[in-house]
């Protein structure tokens, strides 16, 4: 959310090509399979990557297969969940009322939380749910990055992975369950809140 | 003590270019058609718009400049917009105290107790802002502008957006705004009406350029106007408001009196105001006449005949206080009636007239 608030903020504020271009890499995530994501982002943390070869130079162990590595390749996988609602809450927002409060003597931080914030809060409801939700059942980008290593990386959706390739239906049933039931309380949710507000869907 | 812009923007269907001061106090009336520019010039002095190589300054201060840039919420303007763009997830009366909460202590000049008394706004204070109509919202934005004790008001057209009946319910709070409050005030309009009872000097616009600047006297001393560019020419007296007879409201200029119905001219006796009178209401009689209906009959001289548009001449009266009051009447009735300079005539104008 830290990221994807000014960013969304920065997109909603103008028209040139190389906001569209940010754009579109955001919502990259929502197009290519997990996977593709997932091996790019293998490749770059790997000990032979740019972030990863930068991070064995400076002394640190590289983040392919580890829990870092989980967390940066969640973030950008679940980046558009979080960026798109809230584009779309800043630009129905308009300038208006920033202005407005502008002219009344509020400085930046005080129009945010006094105005945006406020004005907007379906949005960042949305963001935050549906962006942890995304996470939680995300497996392709773990999968390639983490490697499932078991007790290290692992996450519930690749062990309910897991257990379906060792035959272990009823505990893969199980978890499997708790997911669809999670899922549908978190969509319900964001829906009730956000009757008529316009949002992806996932 | 003046407010100068010094500005250019290019666009692709649009140039703005203005180099412009004017003294920072009264009401300045931005005038021009849409697209003239206006609104540009307003945001600018706001600093809403920052366009390179612009530059802004108030008083002894910059606002901008090559170098630096004084934040919006650093300049103590208020501003009130086309719609009233009340905060929706506040109640009015947070709405009112959300830029008063702001403004430092010393610097406090109104306060919400006069505020509300000046706009009438008492009942409502406790009101939800979705069950408040236009009118009320604006004068709800006008009073949380007033609360910041702004060093200058911007309005941007405040009154476009609202229906004939609000627009004339607001306009006496304005015009006792701009008396009571002192403070400086630029104020965008299309709608010489508002100009004509709000305005000190008037800033004309045209194409992104600045056409000129006048006071309000001097643009209303000459025919050609582009005030009267709508409606045709239109005189503007100053006077004061007397006593009320039989549903009419008496209005005094020097020793004449005109008869006005009442319901828009609502302030209290005594009370200076302007009185706007179309030409073309205006009639002419060579002698008092007798046994009509019409109320208003003032004796004028005529100062001078200029023709206006084809079978049509326009007449400059001077009123017995010296006041100017034009008469658009057909070229055919000037012969009819032998009209010459220094002649001594009646004007006759309808009651229902001046309630505009």
């Amino acid at each position: 959310m830290a990221i994807a608030t000014p960013l969304a903020w920065w997109l909603t504020s103008g028209r040139s090509a190389f906001r569209t271009a940010v754009q579109a890499v955001v919502a990259l995530p929502l197009v290519l399979p997990p996977t593709v994501l997932g091996f790019y982002l293998l490749i770059m943390l790997g000990p032979r990557g740019f972030i990863g070869g930068t991070l064995e130079d400076m002394g640190l162990h590289h983040l392919a297969f580890s829990f870092e590595g989980i967390l940066i390749g969640s973030v950008l996988y679940s980046m558009p969940f979080a960026v798109q609602p809230l584009e779309q809450a800043f630009s129905n927002l308009g300038r208006r009322p920033i202005e407005v409060a502008a002219s009344l003597g509020a400085g930046a931080i005080d129009r945010f939380i006094s105005v945006i914030l406020p004005m907007t809060k379906s949005g960042f409801i949305v963001a935050m749910t549906l962006t942890f939700a995304h996470t939680m059942g995300e497996f392709g980008v773990v999968l390639m990055v983490g490697g499932n290593i078991p007790g290290v990386t692992h996450v519930l959706s690749t062990t309910i992975y897991g257990y379906t390739e060792g035959m272990q239906y009823a505990a893969a049933g199980r978890l499997s369950l708790m997911l669809l039931i999670f899922a549908f309380i978190v969509l319900f949710v964001v829906y009730w809140f956000n009757r008529g507000f316009e949002m992806i869907k996932p | 003590m003046t407010l100068s812009v010094r500005a250019r923007i290019t666009h692709p269907n649009f140039v703005f270019d203005v180099d412009v001061d004017w003294p920072a106090d009264g009401v300045t009336v931005l005038f021009g058609r849409s697209g003239s520019g206006k609104t540009t010039l307003l945001r600018l002095i706001a600093g809403l718009e920052r366009p390179n190589g612009a530059h802004v300054s108030f008083r002894h201060e910059i606002w901008m400049n090559d170098r630096h840039c004084v934040p919006l919420h650093r300049r103590r303007i208020a501003i009130v917009f086309q719609e009233a763009s009340l905060l929706p997830h506040l109640s009015v009366r947070e709405n009112l105290l959300y830029g008063y909460k702001r403004t430092p202590v010393a610097e406090r000049r109104l306060h919400l107790d006069e505020v509300v008394r000046m706009l009438a706004i008492e009942n409502l204070i406790e009101r939800h802002i979705s069950k408040l109509s236009g009118g009320e919202r604006q004068r709800i934005a006008l009073g949380r502008a007033l609360l910041t004790s702004p060093r200058l008001l911007l309005m941007d057209e405040p009154l476009s957006a609202l229906d004939t009946q609000s627009k004339r319910d607001i306009l006496p709070y304005f015009e006792r705004l701009v008396k009571e409050a002192d403070v400086p005030i630029v104020y965008v309009t299309h709608a010489p009406a508002e100009v004509e009872r709000l305005a000190d000097r008037v800033v004309f616009l045209r194409d992104g350029r600045i056409d000129r600047i006048e006071t309000l006297k001097n643009t209303l001393s000459r025919s050609d106007s582009p005030l009267f560019n709508d409606e045709g020419v239109v005189s503007v007296i100053e006077g004061q408001l007397g006593q009320k007879e039989y549903g009419l409201t008496s209005f005094h200029v020097g020793e004449d009196c005109f008869w006005l119905s009442t319901p828009i001219y609502s302030g209290s006796v005594g009370k200076s105001q302007r009185l706007r009178i179309l030409a073309k209401d205006v009639g002419i009689a060579l002698a008092i006449p007798e046994n009509t209906s019409l109320m208003n009959i003032l004796p004028v001289t005529v100062q001078c005949i200029d023709p206006a548009r084809e079978g049509y001449v326009l007449l400059w009266l001077q009123l017995n206080g010296g006041q100017n009051l034009f008469s658009e009447i057909t070229a055919w009735s000037r012969d009819r009636l032998d009209l010459r300079k220094g002649l001594v005539v009646y004007a006759m104008i309808k009651t229902a007239a001046l309630a505009e």
